[in-house]
């Protein structure tokens, strides 16, 4: 691990992560847009931010039939907020017939009717439909700070539609909640989601990409976070995410979820182009490897 | 952190059979496992092979192993044989929540104290994969999958084209497995696909105070796929468990069928069909 040390140039070989299997397919399907400008998005999500458009059904159809061939095991939705996009419900039923699906969702656009139908394309398939949803406190004003104003009661609404549907979302809390990593923080947490309802209460931590919005409210990645002259082991290969994933938005392959807004993370316009090693140079590279970083549950 | 150790993708196959049954997971349910032996007989399988796990979570990790060796069972390597005998500091089970790894240590650290050296040292000996044929199907028999000794393959996350894949790069029909402790199978065709073996040592959190194994037979429409629940004095175990100290939570599995532990890795539907 290189030490902070200004003085020293650092060096410029970087380590190689290979695609060991296409195992998780991303769609970025709502693109960078969303109905909430959260201050730690990594991508700068915003009800304005076109850098990635929604994907319609049939694009996701094309790319679900190249995933086929490739013997995909599972596929995530995420954005900005997937259910802006009004494909949204077909797009679900169609990956379903395929394999397990997951959503990343703000769930503020989640109604008791939303929730009954996602309950139900949950039933019909004989994969697993997995929602998560995201907070960032313990309470309206930790949270709020982070997602913007009256947010909190707006997620716990959509939380609430979920269980009363049956339906058992995975809780995503990011670093940006203090205290969320210790035992106690979690603790805290598991009691709040019994508190809600939730009969299976599922949690998890997020560690923070110094990126995107997040870059103003604290900071950016200093020099030394890089992988710059390290070299990985099989083990630390297989640990990244990017060894076994890839995402797909309406600008083409990516090399993970996170670095969408970077033109060197695009691997090309078919899944076949993505079926190569990435030269881990990015400093949020260094997240994923250092903290142990999977954007999967 | 995941385990790296890939399988060949050809191997020889050592025996043919018509009918065979496997033990998944036993985790020192030496109770069980004499229980599933006296059942062997009128169910007339031709051979029973053990997918590994032969400890965690129960109690006397040595009876197990010594019932296995009594009985010549052909096994292979679980990632507990592996991290067993060679040393290592936890189980390589796998998981990935702080909850699920607190309970993992406490199993691994009972286990790894009260086995043996000479069955570390017989562990070592264990393939990581057997390839054997039952009727028209050549099977493969892998703990976790032919990918990872502890990649987890649930019923609702493995899709058929995942299997497909899996098939073809590893040359078999079939691909025998354990490691997740819940039973299930998808085929493709009537004699090509994935058998998930279950486990023998906890029930599989169906509210049953039975555990699974399954016996996979060939007969005249293709590969026929059974689980067989196997009734044991769970109630001796159970005695036995809090004698040793082992979890509370580990004794309410084994006397409810729920499981209350290592509940995180689940599925949403294999979570959603259990009580915690």
């Amino acid at each position: 691990m290189p030490s902070p040390n200004p003085s020293q140039p650092l060096p410029t070989v970087f380590p190689q992560a290979p695609l060991l299997a296409l195992d998780t397919l991303w769609f970025q399907v709502a693109g960078t847009l969303c109905n909430l400008t959260c201050r730690h998005c990594f991508i700068s999500c915003s009800p304005t931010n076109h850098a990635h458009e929604m994907l319609s059904l049939a694009t996701v159809t094309d790319y679900l039939q190249q995933a086929e061939a490739l013997g995909v095991k599972e596929y995530y939705f995420t954005g900005g907020e997937p259910f802006m996009n009004k494909d949204m419900m077909a797009i679900l039923a169609t990956t379903l017939k395929q394999g397990p699906a997951s959503v990343l969702t703000n769930g503020v656009l989640i109604t008791p009717r939303l929730a009954f139908e996602l309950k139900a394309l949950a039933d019909a398939s004989e994969y697993s439909l997995d929602l998560r949803i995201s907070i960032d406190g313990y309470d309206a004003p930790s949270n709020d700070a982070v997602r913007g104003e009256g947010t909190w009661e707006r997620i716990l609404k959509g939380i609430r539609h979920l269980a009363e549907a049956g339906l058992v979302p995975v809780i995503t809390v990011t670093e940006a909640c203090e205290g969320a990593t210790s035992q106690a923080g979690r603790e805290k947490f598991l009691a709040r989601l019994a508190e809600w309802g939730l009969r299976h209460p599922r949690l998890k931590i997020m560690p923070l990409l110094r990126l995107g919005a997040e870059t103003g409210r604290t900071r950016s990645y200093a020099a030394w976070e890089t992988l710059a002259g390290q070299a990985l082991s099989a083990e630390d290969s297989v640990a990244l995410q990017c060894a076994s994933g890839r995402m797909v938005t309406s600008r083409g392959v990516y090399v993970c979820p996170i670095l969408i807004d970077s033109p060197e993370a695009r691997m090309g316009e078919k899944l076949m182009d993505g079926l190569r090693p990435f030269e881990l140079k990015h400093q949020a590279c260094y997240s994923c490897h250092a903290e142990g970083l999977s954007c999967r549950t | 952190m995941p385990h790296v150790n890939a399988l060949p993708t050809r191997g020889e196959i050592e025996a043919e059979y018509r009918k065979v049954a496997f033990i998944g997971g036993i985790y020192s349910n030496y109770l069980a496992l004499e229980a599933a032996l006296r059942m062997l007989a009128p169910l007339r399988v031709d051979a029973v092979y053990a997918l590994g796990d032969f400890g965690a979570f129960g109690p006397y990790p040595d009876r197990t192993l010594e019932l296995l060796q009594k009985h010549g069972i052909p096994c292979i390597q679980g990632n507990y044989e592996e991290a067993l005998s060679s040393g290592a500091e936890d189980c390589h089970c796998g998981y990935t929540d702080p909850r699920d790894n607190h309970f993992a240590r406490l199993s691994y650290d009972y286990t790894a104290a009260h086995t043996a050296p000479e069955h570390k040292r017989w562990m070592a000996g264990l393939p990581l994969a057997r390839r054997i044929r039952i009727g028209a199907s050549e099977v493969l028999l892998t703990h976790g999958s032919p990918r990872r000794i502890n990649e987890f393959l649930w019923q609702t996350t493995t899709p058929l084209p995942f299997i497909r894949k899996l098939l073809h790069d590893f040359e078999c029909d079939l691909v025998a497995c354990t490691h997740t402790g819940l039973p299930w199978h998808r085929l493709l065709d009537g004699h090509r696909g994935l058998v998930n073996v279950g486990a023998l040592g906890r029930p599989a959190n169906d509210g049953q105070t039975e555990v699974k194994l399954t016996v996979v037979e060939q007969d005249r429409h293709g590969l026929r796929i059974e689980v067989v629940p196997v009734a044991y004095d769970y109630e001796t175990l159970a005695r036995e468990m809090k004698n040793e100290g082992l979890p509370p939570e580990f004794i309410a599995t084994i006397s409810t069928g729920w499981w209350t532990s290592c509940l995180e890795v689940l599925p949403a539907k294999e979570r959603a069909a259990g009580k915690f």
